[in-house]
């Protein structure tokens, strides 16, 4: 069997035509198999889902209940048959409830990881490495400019400059779901106890974080209240950066805008956000994470999605690895 | 290396004022000499760091990477330091231990003293042993393409800071003392004597004037004051001593060989603060030419006999700085400028004559002549306390500028764009149009970009207008709604205008803001481009 028979890209996503699902796929569908709840992947409207427990808990915080018609829950490494296809869930180490999907017929696997990283994450299960006969890896950060940094030396950048400027309010934005649990968690491992000021479109899945053992110490809302006007000086006020860019953000004492995401590797880029503080923390691999971990699970062939495609397969043509770009479309970075 | 680096990589994302000097008097007090007086000099533009040409970086990157992975690296990151900063590492996972990265000062030392064919081998080296933000620095020091948006002066206001001195008497020393700066910091910190000059043949930091503004001479007495005609040149200095000539920028910059004419024809020793001009002296009785005839000799390292003769430049002295070796900056003005007038009564009479004072009763009678000035050339009038003694920096009182009013229109708000910082959450640069005829009759043209000139308050209204009025969205720029009968009418203020083809609207304005709101008028009261270009005219005519 090729596999592209096996798996293949169609203008609604990743398609098996032999166990008639998608994966993540970006219109409705039949029966979609779901890497994680970052909207650009996890859409309403499919009719059955299989995803991971936890992705299932997030879709439906974020869509409520009828976000599909019927559910399965997968566990790690259980192996599933879908209409004669084999299919089993493994750790992405992206964000709380992130799998690889691996999909396998007639001894052949194909590994399609969605987004993962191979960094450190306390608000997740870590990447697991499956052996495979295809992997396809997301390309987010795939050029070689991109090198992320120890996280927590970039909250220690925060909390020297909270020091440095004790009056104003530390805005820093980080994507809702996975991104901003993520900064939380690494600000109160570098010691910082006091309450930590969240936008409310945080709030309930940071509740959900927190109701499955993730501990993110004392959260409050961010509302101000006319009688406490300091309560914000040298506070952390966490929310999506979109809310720093509206009337929101007004309410601070001079904020001061800081940004959680692999993209602020490049200056240009948190100059043009007007981001004053930017701290490189990402979800996904950077350069050398994605080379390691292909040269890790050593697959007879690479496809590359989403993102900087094409450096990716040049670096694996280099090294003699069959590798093609699989365009697919409508993946847009939410998580980062 | 790694302290430097972190600061750079704040400054340039720290658009307030009193942020970058937050940091920056920080920088000072934590970290060691000689890195920190280095990392001033970097600051100050006085580094002398053996510099490194852009292709030998890129041979560099090459030995280790892909040529076609470095293309699509470069074409997504932009800049090539930073592009060989980010790349270096490749694929590798290794991290450079902080407490083993070369410091600043090691760095300066070994480059400058690296003979030519060690340059290559000492900048791989280093590359391997920073981080990918010090290698940035490095890259940018060596390179000479340091660009932070902090002038010298901020950093000495830096130093002041954290040292509880005046930035004056920094200032006094600044150009007296060379990187690492460690006598500087020496004294700063309290366990020194002050610095003492060795020659006065340097450049000294100038004084500068403030704008007069509204009832701020109500307040003062006229006869307090002496006054000058502000001639329309640049702000120089000319530095002399045991043979030692030198022409200065009033930034400091050593102009000497674009103005052999001057230099020659220096016969005192001594400091002399005074305009640069083309044209005759006073004393030639041949006309000051204007400022766009003074252009042809800016900007030159050089200057060809044709120049010379055609454009010939000379200086208008208005202050002495040091008679000799005798620094004089402590006594008043007027005694200043009787020793002055001594000195150029000896000096040729074709190259250097001394800026007149005008005589005044009342602040009336001097606004009659500021605006009715005898010389085409002039732009308003120098007022100069009497018993003012030559502090560097720009005081409050002592000395005022009172240049031509500037030009004022009303225009209309046609798009706006979100700041930056403090103002990110608010429409504060605005771009505005006038009334021009077009194809399809009278039509809004674009005409200037203004971000500053209102206060807090009227910021909020401005907001609020473009948020309600919004019938567009490019990006980060909205436009909104700009009708004869609906729109928001600015009255813009500017310090000039002249003719663009770079501008489809054909004109350009110099330093435009915003003036006030005038939401008293409909925007069919605005201005049209017609009264633009007639100001540029009447310009052209006045200097002709």
């Amino acid at each position: 069997m090729k596999p592209e028979a096996l798996l293949h890209p169609t203008p609604a996503g990743l398609f098996c035509p032999a166990g008639g699902f998608h994966i993540d796929p970006v219109r409705p569908v039949e029966r979609a198999l779901i890497t994680h709840g970052h909207s650009d992947h996890a859409r309403a409207g499919h009719r059955h889902v299989l995803a991971t427990r936890q992705t299932l808990d997030i879709m439906r915080i974020r869509y409520g209940e009828d976000f599909c018609e019927s559910e399965q829950g997968a566990e790690f490494g259980e192996v599933l048959d879908v209409g004669g296809v084999t299919v089993s869930f493994f750790p992405a180490g992206h964000v709380l409830g992130s799998a690889q999907i691996a999909v396998e017929k007639d001894g052949l696997r194909i590994v399609a990881s969605g987004d993962y990283k191979r960094g450190v994450d306390a608000t997740c299960a870590p990447f697991e490495p499956v052996k495979c006969d295809v992997f396809i890896t997301e390309a987010t950060f795939g050029l070689p400019v991109f090198h992320h940094p120890e996280p927590r030396g970039e909250i220690a950048k925060l909390l020297r400059s909270i020091e440095q400027f004790p009056d104003r309010t530390h805005l820093v934005g980080a994507y809702s779901l996975g991104k901003a649990q993520r900064v939380i968690r690494l600000i109160r491992d570098c010691g910082w106890d006091k309450p930590i000021y969240i936008h409310g479109a945080l709030a309930k899945l940071c509740d959900y974080y927190a109701g499955q053992g993730i501990e993110l110490g004392d959260l409050r809302p961010a509302t101000i209240d006319k009688s406490t006007p300091d309560l914000f000086k040298g506070a952390i006020v966490v929310g999506p950066p979109s809310a720093f860019q509206d009337r929101w953000a007004r309410r601070f004492n001079e904020p001061l805008i800081s940004f959680a995401s692999g993209w602020m590797m490049v200056r240009q880029r948190a100059k043009q956000g007007g981001v004053e503080l930017p701290l490189v923390i990402s979800d996904h691999c950077d350069w050398p994470e994605l080379l390691e971990t292909i040269k890790e699970i050593a697959p007879s062939e690479v496809w590359v999605t989403h993102g900087r495609e094409e450096a990716l397969v040049r670096w694996c043509e280099l090294q003699g690895l069959p590798a093609k770009p699989l365009h697919l479309v409508g993946y847009e970075d939410e998580g980062d | 290396m790694k302290a430097f680096a972190t600061l750079l990589d704040r400054l340039v994302l720290t658009p307030s004022r009193n942020g970058k000097l937050k940091l920056l008097a920080d920088y000072f007090r934590t970290v060691p000499d000689p890195d920190r007086g280095y990392g001033l000099a970097a600051i100050a533009g006085t580094l002398d760091l053996k510099s490194v040409k852009p292709a030998m970086l890129r041979e560099l990157v090459m030995e280790r990477m892909d040529e076609v992975l470095f293309r699509y690296s470069y074409d997504y990151v932009g800049d090539l330091a930073e592009t060989i900063a980010l790349v270096w590492d490749g694929g590798a996972r290794e991290r450079v231990d902080d407490a083993k990265q070369p410091r600043l000062g090691d760095v300066v030392t070994r480059m400058n003293a690296l003979g030519r064919t060690e340059v290559r081998s000492a900048v791989r080296d280093l590359l391997d042993h920073l981080d990918p933000s010090a290698r940035f620095a490095f890259l940018k020091l060596a390179t000479g393409g340091l660009r932070i948006g902090v002038s010298a002066r901020l950093a000495k206001q830096a130093l002041a800071d954290m040292s509880g001195k005046d930035v004056t008497e920094i200032e006094t020393l600044w150009h007296g003392l060379e990187p690492p700066y460690e006598p500087l910091f020496a004294w700063l910190e309290g366990g020194a004597e002050k610095p003492v000059l060795a020659t006065p043949a340097i450049f000294h930091s100038v004084m500068l004037a403030n704008p007069v503004e509204d009832g701020d001479l109500a307040k003062l007495d006229p006869a307090d004051y002496a006054a000058e005609w502000k001639w329309d040149g640049i702000r120089v200095q000319m530095s002399s001593y045991g043979g030692t000539k030198k022409l200065y920028s009033r930034s400091g910059d050593d102009i000497s060989g674009a103005f052999p004419d001057i230099v020659d024809a220096i016969n005192f020793d001594g400091v002399i603060d005074g305009e640069l001009l083309v044209g005759g002296t006073a004393r030639s009785n041949n006309p000051t030419r204007t400022f766009s005839d003074l252009q042809q000799r800016l900007n030159r390292k050089t200057v060809t006999a044709k120049m010379l003769e055609e454009y010939p430049a000379f200086v208008r002295a208005y202050d002495l700085l040091f008679q000799s070796d005798d620094d004089i900056r402590a006594q008043t003005f007027l005694e200043r400028r009787e020793r002055l007038s001594d000195i150029l009564t000896r000096a040729p009479h074709d190259r250097f004559d001394l800026s007149d004072l005008v005589s005044f009763k009342t602040w009336d009678e001097l606004e009659a002549l500021r605006r009715d000035p005898p010389d085409p050339v002039i732009e308003g009038v120098m007022i100069k306390k009497k018993d003012s003694v030559y502090q560097a920096g720009r005081l409050k009182g002592p000395w005022f500028k009172w240049k031509r009013d500037p030009f004022n229109i009303d225009a209309v708000m046609l798009y706006a764009q979100r700041g930056h910082g403090k103002r990110s959450s608010y429409y504060s640069d605005f771009t505005f149009g006038v009334w021009a005829d077009g194809p399809d009759g009278e039509q809004l043209v674009p005409v200037g970009k203004a971000y500053f000139g209102f206060t807090d308050a009227e910021l909020e209204v401005l907001d609020k207008f473009v948020r309600d009025n919004t019938v567009d969205r490019y990006g980060p720029v909205r436009a909104v709604k700009a009708k004869p009968d609906f729109g928001f009418v600015l009255e813009v203020a500017f310090e000039g205008i002249n003719r663009s083809s770079r501008h489809k609207s054909g004109v350009a304005m110099r330093f435009p803001r915003i003036a006030r709101l005038r939401q008293d008028k409909l925007p069919r009261d605005a201005d049209r481009l017609s009264t633009l270009t007639a100001m540029i005219d009447a310009r052209e005519g006045g200097e002709g």
